[in-house]
């Protein structure tokens, strides 16, 4: 079961299980992570999912397709490794993985 | 003041997020909260789309696993409520149990409007509201060879979208004159009506059935209102729903098409609120008058409004209401309420299948739909969440773009 560690805003970290297949949004909502509403439930229609996926692990999540891509330019704050977690499915490779969330959401 | 008790009647989405809310908050006295339904609460939209396409597994369609409500502190009640005791501020419900409240959370929902024809009882003819539903459904819908969706509203089209996406006849008979007329502009009808028969679906507008007969206890037909047969072995409606506002009726308070709240959700007994689907509250997008909105955004915001109040912290509600559907490979965003729209301008293409439709009342904007066009969604949601002061005219102007106007009219 491979493990995630999100970082809040004011530094405090949540390291939670993951189950291979499930969103990285869901393994967080399950854990009560604060900061990620998720208001759509993971359909790709909210925006408040939206984390930073730390720098080292950039090259093991899923490229992002064109829907995230419009959602995310809308979201607060987005950087260049903005991803809506909902759209990040776990994978064996993710274990460890670590990802930062903005100071709000929308 | 602080409440020793909220009981919550009702573990869909609204009854849910106030059950969180109230803990994020800091809520630290005793949540009960009563589904009827069997297991632990989940969300419904993927249940008419990618739950019966297998694309999401049930264990993805809760909110949260089994141990969040112990360690919560939620107490889950697999329950009914059958009758409020406003004098002795309790709970009566179906097992017989009662129980007490200093405050009262109505989040009875809605139930499917009946189709009322004969035959509507056949084991093959489904609305979709429960997961109960949904998994019943599943099965039939793989094997149907052809389908009779009667509706073409939101739930209506997704499981046409799907039906047709596993390989069935699909018909849809709909009483209006183009697809979700009471949601969306003619603009935007038009593009789902050409996707939808591209997908092979075909369309019976102005048409509405008679009966769904049987063969051997199995549905084989419908007959439509000018007396065609259409063949059928599996018939899915979606026609509206009724909001589930007995318990309330009866307990006395008011009820103006679902039950009567203020803008602060609090319903005619300030020890009892009401939210989500079957609350009708004076919406601030809609001139302030009472309204019943059926969407998952309604019912959160709704839900943190009143756990905020609940906290201490009042406000008066006024979230933007917004919507989607997902139909094929189109996503529909709604931002806003098109209700009595007096004008549209287009941007996009529709051959395209990216068009949105800014709607203007009284030359102001009031709603955008948009089809896999999410940028100019979330724009929209921005724009509207202030009193907007784009112009159709400025709008019509060769060369706008949603997202640009927004970041050139920021405060």
């Amino acid at each position: 079961m491979p493990t995630l560690t999100f970082i809040e805003h004011n530094g405090t970290e949540h390291t939670v299980k993951g189950d291979i297949g499930q969103s990285v949004m869901q393994a967080a909502t399950f854990a009560s992570v604060p900061g990620l509403p998720a208001d759509c439930g993971g359909a790709c229609s909210c925006a408040t999912c939206h984390t930073y996926v730390d720098e080292a692990w950039l090259n093991k999540v899923q490229a992002a397709e064109s829907m995230e891509t419009d959602m995310l330019e809308y979201a607060f704050e987005r950087k260049d490794n903005s991803r809506l977690s909902c759209q990040l499915i776990i994978s064996e490779e993710m274990d460890g993985m670590v990802l930062h969330l903005p100071s709000s959401q929308f | 003041m602080t409440l020793a008790s909220v009981v919550i009647v009702g573990a869909g989405q609204a009854g849910f997020q106030v059950a969180a809310s109230l803990r994020q908050e800091g809520y630290t006295g005793s949540i009960k909260l009563i589904g009827d339904e069997p297991g632990l609460p989940y969300q419904r939209p993927p249940l008419s789309k990618a739950y019966l396409l297998g694309k999401i597994q049930d264990t993805n369609l809760l909110f949260r696993p089994a141990d969040f409500y112990a360690t919560h502190n939620i107490d889950l009640l697999h329950d009914s409520a059958t009758a409020i005791d406003r004098l002795n501020k309790r709970v009566v419900l179906a097992s017989g149990e009662a129980l007490s409240y200093d405050h009262l959370v109505l989040a009875t929902g809605a139930h499917n409007r009946p189709l009322p024809v004969p035959g509507a009882d056949l084991p093959q003819v489904f609305g979709i509201k429960t997961k109960a539903d949904a998994d019943a459904l599943a099965p039939l819908a793989k094997e149907a060879r052809n389908v009779v969706v009667i509706g073409a509203g939101f739930i209506g089209l997704e499981f046409a979208a799907v039906a047709a996406a596993l390989g069935a006849n699909v018909h849809v008979l709909e009483l209006g004159e183009r697809p979700m007329a009471r949601a969306v502009s003619r603009e935007m009808s038009e593009l789902f009506r050409q996707a939808h028969e591209a997908w092979g679906v075909h369309f019976d507008f102005r048409q509405g059935l008679t009966r769904i007969e049987s063969d051997n206890g199995k549905v084989c037909a419908v007959i439509t209102n000018d007396g065609r047969s259409l063949p059928a072995d599996l018939v899915v409606f979606g026609i509206g729903v009724i909001p589930n506002a007995q318990l309330a009726t009866e307990a006395g308070l008011d009820i103006e098409n679902g039950i009567k709240v203020d803008a602060n959700l609090l319903t005619s007994d300030p020890s009892i609120s009401a939210l989500g689907d079957v609350a009708s509250f004076p919406c601030l997008q809609n001139d302030e008058q009472h309204t019943r909105l059926e969407s998952v955004q309604n019912a959160i915001d709704h839900a943190r409004t009143v756990a905020a109040r609940l906290m201490g912290k009042p406000a008066a509600y006024g979230a933007l209401p917004w919507f989607w559907t997902d139909q094929g490979n189109l996503k529909l965003q709604i931002a806003g309420l098109s209700n009595g729209y007096d004008s549209t301008v287009v941007l996009g293409s529709a051959a395209d299948q990216q068009l949105s439709v800014l709607c203007f009342r009284n030359e102001r904007l009031v709603a955008v739909e948009s089809c896999n066009r999410m940028g100019d969604h979330m724009a929209a949601r921005k724009i509207l969440a202030r009193p907007p002061k784009l112009t159709a005219a400025e709008a019509a102007a060769e060369g706008f773009e949603l997202k640009t106007w927004e970041a050139a009219n920021r405060d």
